[in-house]
């Protein structure tokens, strides 16, 4: 069953961009050797940290949305554990919460449809008449 | 806490007491001004002011507990502009929700409505543990 994780992670501030892109790739790989896809990789930057993780204030926030098992997930955060240049990690699963929206939209578009059905109301009993009443005709 | 100002005898008035600065903010001999009259008083952490034992009052149509004036019924912010998802990364949005010492304010005080104070808190946290959010702030 596949299922949809972000995994937000931060590395090491003082990392080039080289590294940090050996390290995102050393994952992916990790992960498709797994059975997870990897399908979004958003570096978000250089940040702030709120509080100092392993002694640093600053840090690299990558995010990644992986599609797989739990297991995939699972021996990605085992290979973020053990790489010293990531200083952070957290998995949130997002299938759930993405099917639930889905639905929200689904209704909330529903609605909309419903109630603009009347808005026009000359036209749409007009149009609904018409072919009706042509209809029972061809039929007999 | 003991307070500092004892309690001032007939010649203040009840309720907004003018004079001093030192709002006796858990005090509960003063009716305690709810209505936006008290400045400061309690350092940051309580915007609402006292904690007087009245749930019906801010809510209004709940019968008002001894407090004669309405507070303006407050709407959900995320109901009104129809916003389902709650993303942890949105740090700006959950800032409005969080005090200045790093505590998730109550939805008493910001009027969310529960299912999505529970999302907001869930946000709050997640973001906490990827140190985009504080767990304290002094």
């Amino acid at each position: 069953m596949q299922r949809t994780y972000e995994i937000m992670f931060i590395v090491r501030p003082d990392l080039t961009e080289e590294d940090n892109d050996k390290i995102i790739s050393s994952l992916e790989t990790q992960a498709n050797s797994a059975g997870a896809s990897v399908k979004h990789v958003e570096r978000m930057g250089k940040r702030r940290l709120a509080y100092a993780v392993r002694g640093f204030q600053d840090g690299l926030y990558v995010l990644l949305t992986v599609e797989g098992s739990g297991n995939a997930v699972h021996e990605i955060e085992r290979r973020m554990r053990v790489t010293e240049q990531v200083i952070k990690f957290i998995t949130v699963r997002m299938d759930e919460e993405q099917k639930r929206l889905d639905k929200m939209k689904k209704l909330r578009d529903a609605k909309r449809k419903t109630s603009s059905a009347p808005a026009p109301p000359a036209e749409a009993p007009a149009a609904a008449a018409e072919p009706s009443a042509p209809a029972p005709a061809t039929s007999q | 806490m003991a307070d500092e100002n004892v309690q001032k005898p007939a010649g203040a008035p009840e309720g907004q007491s003018s004079g001093g600065g030192q709002s006796s903010g858990g005090g509960q001999g003063s009716s305690g001004g709810h209505g936006g009259g008290h400045s400061g008083g309690y350092g940051g952490g309580r915007p609402g002011g006292g904690r007087p034992p009245r749930q019906g009052g801010p809510r209004g149509p709940g019968g008002p507990g001894g407090r004669k004036f309405f507070r303006r019924k407050k709407v959900c912010k995320f109901c009104v502009e129809k916003i389902d998802a709650i993303p942890y990364r949105d740090v700006r949005l959950l800032q409005q929700f969080v005090a200045e010492s790093g505590k998730i304010v109550p939805r008493r005080l910001t009027g969310v409505c529960t299912p999505h104070q529970r999302r907001l808190s869930r946000a709050i946290k997640v973001a906490r543990n990827i140190a985009l959010l504080p767990f304290s702030n002094r």
